[in-house]
């Protein structure tokens, strides 16, 4: 079945914004998709409202437009643009729930667009539960055994035939309200009869509970032709009961007997045909009792998933093209293996190595969430390794997390603490769990705490007996045999040297010397049957390197590893545009790092991938192999920068800014005499290492007061103190993010505007990017705020200012490349708050907003070629600042409604996930898209509700006042709506939490506010403000908790009022 | 219920003779001796007892494999302390290990596994393909004695050390695995005793060449049986179809046959009798077959031209289904021509394009030779299955007469089970040659 000639135009929707459980797997499988449909000689129209994404470049697709996923925006683009198809399987659940939507509404009937991939009927049937689960029964497939239950008595009956415990799941709750899992009678009668009480049609669901079986997960693919093929299987570490997505995993399964994994393989290829999935790939989770076999099915998602991503990394497959060109009807035997060329895609990928994934978690950045992990996912990001077994793969894995705990690994475990570290799955079961073994317990134990596969336990015992062992023997007296089989093992070098008490690098030259070097195998889908093409690579310790550098001149860009809240796909984006760019300016590109949920580690992005850990061991090994002319580290956020001066050290060329020029705008008292010199101001600062110290420093300076530490990612432990007990507390419970580095403190400039400079620099010439405002005031991280471009309030003389200021230290700090500063502006003065000489994750942003490549100029400059060079593609002169044709709206997604108990209040520690973008013909249109795509849309009419502090009442009140033009009622706290009525404003009075009720929270449960303004007072948090806050959160009431992201507010209801719902595409705004 | 070892063992004396003075050579000597005193119920379990130490004791000792090109891999041994030859061949297969081990096919063959973690599962009562493991040695990346699963009811080291094979452990096999697909499958000595290199490379360089081997004479039945099982249902939640009523009688010739191939002959409705490799035409059509069978086994089609002739008086007296071996020593009975594949086929993965249903089917394969389709006659015969890999034959059919043959393993065990069909076509087959 060849090519369909009668399609032309294909639409595809992205999934949106990086949020947990949605990251950028798909903007890889997006991307895939257009790519494979624009080679195939499609016109591609992409929507996704996410800038970050390397889908949404202007070269991805043929119309390109950021706009709110949302069905008005999507019909407005689909009438634009006429598309003859949706491609409806590649933009995760965002995607295809918007298809569904869309095809619902009638809107793809009435502009003739055809649903392909999956139709609506196959989707539905996989999403709805009862649906699926009647589909599974009718081919003869288990599901947990459950029943709707009415009342307490038909529970005690069905109790009988499925055991404790079970899960109880009140019907049409919010947010599953009154459910629970029952482990006795006691239990079920208690939840049963909440339940059925609080369940508006008094039923609750009833299910056998699979928790502690095997979990598996299977990746398949079927074309129009009903062939079918299973891509890679998955096992998980983790038994049933913890979220696929927080589970660790592993690829290919292993501890199923052949008989047992076709069995699998034959239910996923029925469950496909049975939902009806017309191509393209799927998967289908699975659970297996341990004990006697048998299986159920757990779900299937009719779409390229998380674990797709995963299955093609692992396997060199690549899902989500191949699903492309089957959905515009190619066969899989019709679509060649990209990487043994002479062999098709239609078979199934065999692997001789195993892959490892760990979820990356951050619960510390939200103090009060509940760090156990279960059905609903919680990590932000993931690392992937592979390596010639098990034990190699799961030591890369761990190396790939950075956590940043290495060296006092032991101090942190607690004895005490083992059992119950075991029993409740978190983050910590993994270390402890190779900290229970290393104090003894037997697999046995383990395993009947856990229900960990005794396999898995085994393999790290031996690892724990092996460590012994070595840290047994002497020192550096290893000889080669030992030395090689503790690298086959996995052992890194840092590891080694703890065991021997020595250094990473003089165990590396004792290996080196006794010729125990890594070499590089590829990944080849077939384990070796046939010659790979594609230089897909990672380490082991065999005998032969298939490396096969070649001689070209070639250039190493390191990655950015797992996504945390603060490195991101941002960087991401950065690093494939430096490949690509490389590519451009004829160099070979080589990318290293672990995530496998990017675009820069698909085979396709740069000329060679080593997918490998970023530490200096695993980058040392991938120099010597490669010899590489210069290696990037200014794309790659901290992760790169961190190994930048140790590389410099040992010889390895950094092309681009120094590293050391990177250290002295890290280093408060290098930097402090920088901007001494160059005289230009910045906060008041001090540095402490003692809490009296640091009170001391913060009373000379004035409170409030920013203290953090000196190396900061994402504002991570980053706090403003209002007084000094705060400073002690941040004193005594900071130090372990400190690293021996003091703390910084610094003046806090209040009421600040902040403002966000991206600038190129040659070494001589500067050209600044963006000069882009935040709409929430300094205080907020900045990753946290939305940010205009161009930027509106600031004067010309202000704007000289920033020019002037920017140029004199990128040229200060000989910055080649790319720099990024942050900048307060308070009562006209303006100060400098953070120089990073580096890629920021406003570069993309600011390229969709300019329409110019920022990365890819960056790497032309490290290649040594001048900004002037570069006026045919800036069309602006080699400094100055880049023009802006639009307005364009920066907004943060959180996942505050993944962490209960949260307070979602902004402060300088950076918590969102992930960003959109909104565009406009001025600023309150795009504010308001923004806000659109970020899921908080501002209401158009309706009611608001004010309170805010003294300070910000004058500010408040015109706001009021612009709301009530537009046909607000206005809603306040008496203090507030005092203030309101003076200006002669009609307004509510309402009382606060602890005033009595009905208050202000009761008035937003009972869905009376469309909007809700809610400033926080400045020195402390009271628990009414988050409990406002976390209530407008829970019912999805847009919460403003700034005063001039109040005065945005406004604006965008003034736009709602005014502007007609338009769309343009990045092709049409920068004239492409 | 005695086993017969002429039955079930029959390629065992030789096979010991290999096994220099091991404990496990001792023990099986043991039993053979038996065999005249209709001794009952021997179990692998107690072999497996009293040889745990013995398997404990060789963990930190060397093994090494040694090519006849003169390569030399050196590894960790497990299972039977021994030396073994054979042509050094892999398979690509993730799962199924103790079905390759017991597929007669591997006789003759020291097999590389390329998935590095082997053992994982132990091995269990239903999964063989034979009555014991086959092949001449194993080699892998990382080996496990010490299985999880709950149908483990040996560790995959006692299933073969207990027939005296040895394990060569930590290779590397990726690049043994591509220096033989470079070069082609080579002859090798696998010892996990201490040897030196060159005294092994010697013994490759004098093993027996698999070209022109007859081994399906060595592996086959030496006497007529019944075979009466169908496929075991393992897991409450498989999706087996029902086991039907027989209604065909199918005269099995075993060259080497995987008990796969008989249960699924027997779920599709055939009563089976397994008859030896050398059985005359006259002597299977005595037994009134409603069909004959032409299994898989092991070595060169070109040995077998005097069982060809006689399967070549089979067609057209009743219908025929061969696999693998049987579809090589079938076409050699159309006189067509075989040849050897450099590295052959061995694994779980190999699409096959059927053309008359223009389907592609994901195949298990395991085969050495291959039949020429250029030298099948066009005129009686038609092509009908293609490997889309390397575009070799992997089926045809006579276009007058009832017969059909694939070269890959429809009956899975291990692989994918996407060509189950076919059993069906032949109950079909015999159905409408019956009318």
């Amino acid at each position: 079945m060849p090519r369909r000639n009668d399609l032309k135009r294909i639409l595809i929707i992205g999934s949106g914004p990086i949020v947990i459980g949605q990251a950028c797997e798909f903007d890889y499988s997006g991307t895939q998709a257009c790519k494979a449909l624009k080679s195939e000689g499609y016109e591609v129209v992409l929507v996704n409202s996410n800038p970050a994404t390397i889908m949404t470049d202007p070269e991805i697709a043929d119309r390109t437009y950021v706009e709110p996923l949302t069905v008005p925006f999507l019909e407005e683009i689909i009438r634009k643009e006429r598309p003859d198809a949706l491609l409806s399987t590649v933009g995760g659940q965002t995607g295809l729930n918007l298809s569904v939507e869309l095809a619902e509404a009638g809107i793809l009937d009435k502009y003739g667009v055809e649903l392909i991939g999956a139709k609506i009927e196959a989707i539905k049937k996989a999403e709805d539960r009862l649906l699926f689960k009647d589909a599974m029964t009718k081919i003869g497939l288990e599901s947990p055994r459950s029943r709707l239950i009415t009342s307490v008595e038909e529970g005690l009956d069905f109790i009988g035939k499925i055991g404790y415990p079970a899960i109880l799941r009140p019907s049409f709750t919010l947010g599953g309200t009154g459910g629970g899992i029952a482990y006795n009678r006691e239990e079920l009668i208690d939840i049963l009869e909440r339940g059925i009480a609080l369940s508006p049609v008094h039923e609750t669901l009833m299910e056998e509970s699979v928790l502690g079986w095997k979990e598996y997960e299977l990746e398949v693919m079927r074309d129009l032709a009903d062939n079918c093929i299973i891509i890679c299987s998955i096992e998980n570490f983790d038994p049933m009961g913890v979220h696929t997505g927080d589970s660790i995993t592993v690829a290919p399964a292993q501890t199923l007997t052949d008989r047992e994994y076709q069995m699998m393989r034959d239910a996923s290829l029925a469950c496909l045909r049975e939902i009806g999935v017309d191509t393209g790939g799927s998967n289908v989770q699975f659970a297996i009792n341990p004990a006697d076999g048998r299986m159920v099915v757990i779900e299937m998602n009719p779409r390229v998933s998380r674990s797709s991503a995963l299955a093609s990394k692992a396997t060199g497959f690549p899902i989500a093209k191949i699903a492309a060109k089957l959905a515009v009807g190619f066969r899989l035997d019709e679509i060649a293996n990209d990487i043994t060329l002479k062999t098709p895609a239609c078979f199934e990928p065999t692997l001789d190595y195993v892959v490892v994934k760990i979820p990356r978690w951050q619960f510390e950045k939200f103090p009060g969430s509940d760090p156990t992990l279960g059905t609903q996912m919680k990590s932000v990001g993931e690392v992937m390794s592979i390596g010639r077994t098990f034990k190699q793969s799961l030591s890369k894995a761990i190396r790939s997390l950075e956590t940043g705990k290495n060296s006092k690994i032991e101090d942190t475990f607690d004895p005490s603490l083992i059992a119950n570290k075991l029993i409740t799955p978190t983050p910590d079961r993994l270390p402890y769990l190779r900290y229970a073994l290393d104090q003894g317990y037997s697999v046995e134990e383990i395993h009947e705490m856990t229900k960990i596969d005794p396999w898995f336990l085994r393999q790290m015992e031996e690892v724990s007996l092996e460590f012994k062992r070595l840290a047994n023997r002497g020192a550096l007296d290893a000889d080669e045999e030992t030395m090689r089989s503790a690298k086959r093992m996995g052992f890194s070098d840092a590891q080694l040297a703890r065991a021997w008490n020595t250094t990473e690098l003089d165990v590396r030259e004792h290996r080196k010397s006794m010729d125990v070097r890594a070499v590089f195998n590829r990944v080849d889908t077939c384990a070796a049957e046939f010659e790979s093409f594609t230089p897909y690579l990672y380490s082991s310790y065999e005998s032969e390197c298939e490396a096969e550098p070649t001689g070209r001149k070639k250039i190493v860009i390191l990655g950015s590893g797992p996504n945390r809240i603060g490195q991101g796909i941002e960087f991401d984006y950065c690093c494939c545009h430096a490949s690509f760019a490389l590519q451009d300016f004829g160099c070979e590109s080589i990318m290293v790092n672990c995530n496998p949920e990017t675009v820069s580690t698909d085979y396709d992005t740069s000329d060679r991938l080593y997918f490998e850990p970023l530490t200096l061991e695993e980058v040392l090994n991938i120099c010597d192999t490669e010899k590489p002319d210069g290696l990037i580290v200014q794309f790659g956020g901290q992760t790169p920068l961190t190994l930048a001066l140790p590389l410099k050290r040992l010889g390895i060329p950094i092309i681009g800014t120094d590293p050391e020029s990177i250290d002295v705008a890290e280093d408060r008292k290098l930097f402090g005499k920088l901007l001494d010199d160059l005289k230009i101001p910045s906060p008041p600062n001090g540095s402490a290492t003692s809490a009296d110290g640091a009170v001391d420093i913060a009373r000379n300076l004035g409170f409030p007061v920013l203290v953090r530490p000196s190396y900061v990612l994402g504002g991570r432990a980053m706090v403003i103190a209002y007084d000094e007990d705060t400073v002690r507390r941040y004193m005594r419970e900071a130090v372990t993010f400190s690293q021996d580095r003091p703390v910084l403190i610094d003046r806090f400039l209040q009421d600040a505007i902040e403002i966000d400079v991206d600038a190129l620099c040659d070494g001589e010439e500067v050209l600044i990017a963006g000069i882009m405002e935040h709409i929430e005031e300094a205080g907020v991280h900045s990753g946290d705020s939305s940010c205009v471009l161009p930027a509106y309030s600031i004067s010309e003389e202000t704007k000289n200012t920033i020019i002037d200021y920017t140029r004199k230290l990128a040229i200060a700090l000989k910055v080649v490349g790319l720099m990024n500063i942050q900048y307060a502006i308070e009562d006209g003065k303006v100060y400098v708050l953070e120089v990073n000489p580096r890629a920021s994750r406003t570069v993309p942003y600011v390229s969709k907003a300019t329409g110019v490549p920022l990365a890819k100029i960056a790497v032309g400059l490290m290649l040594g070629k001048k900004l002037s060079e570069f006026a045919a593609i800036t069309g602006a002169p080699a400094s100055g600042v880049l023009p802006v044709p639009q307005y364009f709206v920066k907004s943060p997604v959180f996942p505050f409604n993944k962490f209960r108990g949260v307070d979602p209040a902004l402060g300088p520690e950076m918590r969102s996930t992930g960003e959109v973008m909104g565009v406009g013909e001025n600023f309150g249109e795009a504010f308001a898209k923004a806000q659109r795509s970020a899921g908080t849309p501002i209401p158009e009419k309706g009611t608001v509700f004010i309170s805010v502090g003294d300070h910000d009442k004058p500010k408040a009140v015109e706001v009021a006042r612009k709301l009530h033009d537009f046909g607000f009622e206005l809603v306040a706290t008496r203090g507030t709506a005092n203030a309101i009525r003076n200006a002669g404003l009609p307004c509510k009075v309402i009382f606060k939490v602890n005033e009595g009720r009905p208050n202000a929270v009761d008035f937003i449960k009972a869905g009376q506010a469309q909007l809700v303004i809610y400033t926080t007072t400045g020195a402390t948090t009271f628990s009414d403000e988050k409990e406002i806050r976390r209530t407008a959160l829970m019912y999805r009431i847009p919460c403003i908790t700034t005063i001039s992201g109040a005065q945005a507010a406004a604006e965008a209801v003034a736009s709602a009022n005014r502007d007609p719902i338009r769309v343009w595409s990045l092709q049409e705004i920068h004239g492409h | 219920m005695g086993l017969d070892f002429d039955r079930e063992y029959p390629a065992f004396l030789p096979r010991v003779r290999t096994i220099i003075g091991s404990d496990v050579a001792r023990q099986w000597r043991g039993v053979v001796k038996l065999k005249g005193c209709g001794v009952t119920g021997f179990r692998l379990a107690d072999a497996s007892e009293a040889n745990l130490s013995n398997g404990r004791r060789q963990r930190l000792s060397k093994a090494i494999l040694a090519l006849e090109d003169g390569r030399v891999f050196e590894g960790r041994a497990f299972g039977a302390q021994a030396e073994r030859v054979g042509e050094v061949v892999f398979n690509t297969s993730i799962t199924g290990y103790q079905e390759i081990f017991s597929d007669p096919s591997y006789t003759g063959q020291i097999v590389v596994l390329t998935n590095p973690q082997v053992g994982n599962y132990g091995t269990n009562d239903d999964d063989p393909q034979g009555a014991q493991p086959f092949i001449e040695g194993l080699v892998v990346r990382e080996f496990t004695p010490r299985p999880s699963n709950w149908r483990s009811s040996l560790s995959a080291e006692d299933y073969l050390a207990n027939c005296g094979i040895p394990i060569a452990s930590e290779i590397d096999t990726r690049t043994l695995v591509r220096h033989l697909r470079s070069g082609g499958v080579l002859r090798g000595a696998l010892s996990t005793v201490p040897q030196s290199a060159e005294a092994l490379i010697d013994k490759a360089r004098n093993a027996p060449s698999m070209t022109g081997r007859d081994l399906a004479s060595v592996v086959s039945t030496k006497t007529v049986y019944d075979w009466n099982e169908s496929v075991p249902r393992v897991s409450s939640s498989e999706l087996l179809e029902e086991t039907l009523e027989p209604r065909h009688h199918v005269v099995a010739y075993d060259f080497g046959v995987k008990r796969n191939i008989l249960r699924r002959l027997r779920q599709h409705g055939a009563r089976v009798t397994v008859v030896p490799s050398v059985t005359s035409a006259e002597d299977a059509l005595a037994l009134k077959p409603d069909g004959v069978f032409i299994s898989n086994g092991p070595g060169d089609p070109e040995a077998l031209d005097a069982q060809a002739s006689e399967l070549r008086k089979l067609i057209g007296k009743t219908p025929v289904f061969g696999i693998c071996l049987g579809q090589q020593v079938v076409g050699r009975a159309l006189g067509c021509t075989t040849f050897k594949l450099k590295f052959g086929h061995r694994g779980g993965n190999h699409p096959v394009l059927n053309k008359l249903t223009n389907k592609v089917e994901i195949t298990a394969q395991n085969h050495g030779f291959c039949v020429d389709p250029d030298s099948l006659p066009a005129s009686e015969v038609e092509l009908t299955h293609f490997n889309l890999n390397d575009q070799t034959l992997e089926g045809f059919r006579h276009r007058n007469e009832p017969l059909f043959c694939v070269q890959y393993h429809p009956e899975a065990a291990p692989g994918p089970n996407d060509s189950l069909y076919l059993f069906e076509e032949f109950a079909r087959m015999m159905d409408e040659y019956r009318r």
